[in-house]
């Protein structure tokens, strides 16, 4: 047996503390997640590939990549000037704005897609005058998009404000002094110095426009091969009680879903790295 | 002082960097028609109704058995969460072992996977013929189309929050401390319980209103578990949805305002707690 210190525990309570954590992740993450590969493969390559090439597969996922390219560079130009504002400048009711900008998290998805509705719906405030100009949100791609971009409202912004709160502004104000226009400072100081931050919250931004369940639902109408996103198209074919194909859809969203944490990673290790050269080189 | 309240005390006199206008307008004119407008719209149609169709419609049997299935299985699910996710965020923080990266990298997974996936995912596995929920059912545990489902779900939802809170606050835990506790002849277990523990406090707090605070709102990863039986396995949001369905936007508007006001003043005592523990630890 082996000392210890005496801020080391007992190998027993190590093993037993680690064996019921891993249990837990287990029974509630890793299982299950292993259950939609293997249900999603177990019929074969074949099946899979005719679930995922079926039209209908074929329509949920041109629409998915269409509200996602839509959805995703609103939010990334909106979240890259929210942080600038709230980061850079004080001003009278800047919390009450950080509160505001995190407010979609608070919203439950039904919720998000709803006020699509009671604003763009037939009995909603602008439905007379969308009917009468023949344009059609709800129950309809435009409406997706909506609901899509008040979900993902918040995520760029909430990556990028606490890092450039942490940067602070020497160099911009350097670059300023210089002669640096706004616009330049953006693209060559800022922008730079934030880029890991910033694809981080877009890749998050992504992976929850293409994943949005809730709030797509209500706005969707369900219109097989029309309005049906990826999500809803893994509802439609598990309700229609074809689990190997729900299933071998589902798995695409998984693949957006590893790509996301395997992302996350990546920046941590980028961060880390980069704070142990820069402490390198001060000292 | 830090560096952005510097800026704050220059930015005060004169902003120094240009885009003050532009940048702030945008935020605001964005944030205006894409959340606050519509979410307007809410309160709006509510009221709509008079007093008393409001209390019928928010009041009913089945939207106060909608309420309590919320608020039940979101509670139970954050209190796991605070047990297990404490354990997790302690043996990651604090144990080598073999899996631990993998362990670090799935907790994200809730966050990462759309809830329609992890609401199939978990009713293929809880199900009576599933890998664990085979296991269940000799026991007499009906984890599917049960209230049991959809605290699962609510579990799964918030696995992160309470982790991702703790951890952090683990691993900045000056050691000093626990070495003077150990030289002062305190036990592990006494050290855990009075020097550690105190301080994990504020974050686990906060870990668990935002699991309690998403489980509130939460949609897709319930839907498929819980079976959907209204006055026994049916949540708020589905019961939302189940108006919208039947063109009853006033009653599917007047049950969100209540499901929001409960989300926001989560959201507004988690922010109170961020605000009193940093005050307190005088850190960022």
């Amino acid at each position: 047996m082996s000392a210890r210190t005496a801020t080391e525990d007992p190998a027993w309570v190590r093993w037993a503390l680690v064996g019921l954590a891993l249990a837990f992740v287990a029974a509630l993450v890793l299982v299950p997640a292993a259950a939609v590969l293997w249900e999603a493969v177990r019929g074969g390559a074949e099946l899979w590939w005719r679930a995922v090439a079926d039209p209908d597969a074929r329509a949920a996922i041109r629409l998915t990549l269409l509200v996602a390219a839509v959805a995703v560079p609103l939010n990334t130009a909106f979240g890259v000037a929210a942080a600038w504002s709230l980061t850079r400048f004080r001003f009278r009711g800047k919390s009450l704005l950080v509160s505001l900008v995190d407010l979609p998290f608070g919203v439950s998805p039904v919720i998000s897609g709803m006020v699509t509705v009671l604003l763009f719906g037939a009995q909603g405030w602008l439905g007379p005058w969308l009917d009468a100009h023949g344009l059609k949100v709800v129950f309809a791609v435009p409406g997706i998009v909506l609901a899509t971009v008040f979900v993902t409202f918040p995520f760029v912004a909430r990556e990028l404000i606490p890092f450039m709160e942490s940067q602070g502004v020497e160099e911009e104000e350097a670059a300023l002094v210089l002669g640096a226009s706004g616009w330049q400072i953006l693209t060559r100081v800022t922008l730079p110095n934030v880029k890991w931050s910033l694809l981080y919250g877009v890749i998050l931004c992504n992976a929850r426009a293409m994943g949005e369940f809730g709030a797509v639902s209500v706005v969707s109408g369900h219109v097989r091969g029309v309005t049906n996103t990826i999500p809803l198209h893994v509802e439609v074919l598990y309700n229609e009680y074809a689990f190997r194909a729900s299933f071998a859809v589902a798995s695409l969203l998984f693949l957006v879903a590893l790509v996301t944490l395997v992302a996350k990673k990546a920046l941590e290790w980028k961060q880390r790295s980069a704070r142990a050269t820069a402490r390198r080189s001060h000292a | 002082m830090s560096a952005s309240a510097a800026t704050a005390v220059a930015g005060r006199a004169r902003r120094v960097l240009p885009g003050f206008g532009l940048s702030t307008g945008l935020t605001v004119a964005w944030l205006s028609a894409v959340v606050l407008v519509p979410l307007s719209t809410l309160a709006l149609r509510a009221s709509t109704l008079s007093w008393a169709q409001a209390w019928a419609v928010v009041a009913s049997p089945r939207a106060l058995a909608s309420y309590r299935l919320s608020f039940g299985a979101s509670l139970a699910g954050a209190a796991v969460n605070v047990v297990f996710g404490v354990l997790v965020a302690w043996v990651l923080a604090r144990y080598r072992f073999p899996g631990r990266s993998l362990v670090d990298a799935v907790v994200d997974l809730p966050f990462a996977l759309p809830t329609a996936v992890s609401g199939i995912a978990l009713t293929a596995v809880y199900a009576r013929n599933g890998w664990l929920g085979a296991v269940l059912e000799p026991l007499g545990v009906k984890a599917t189309f049960s209230p049991l489902g959809v605290t699962l779900a609510l579990t799964f939802i918030g696995l992160p929050f309470v982790i991702r809170t703790v951890q952090p606050v683990l691993e900045d835990l000056d050691p000093e401390l626990e070495e003077a506790a150990a030289t002062l002849g305190a036990g592990r277990w006494a050290t855990f319980r009075r020097v550690i523990l105190p301080a994990l406090v504020p974050a686990a707090v906060t870990g668990f209103a935002l699991a309690f605070a998403r489980g509130l709102g939460e949609y897709g990863s319930v839907v498929f578990i819980s079976g959907n039986m209204p006055l026994r396995t049916e949540i708020a949001p589905l019961l939302i949805m189940t108006r919208l369905e039947q063109y009853d936007y006033a009653g599917a508007a007047a049950i969100a305002c209540v499901l929001l006001a409960a989300s926001f003043a989560l959201l507004l005592g988690i922010n109170r707690l961020q605000a009193w523990t940093r005050a307190r630890t005088g850190k960022e």
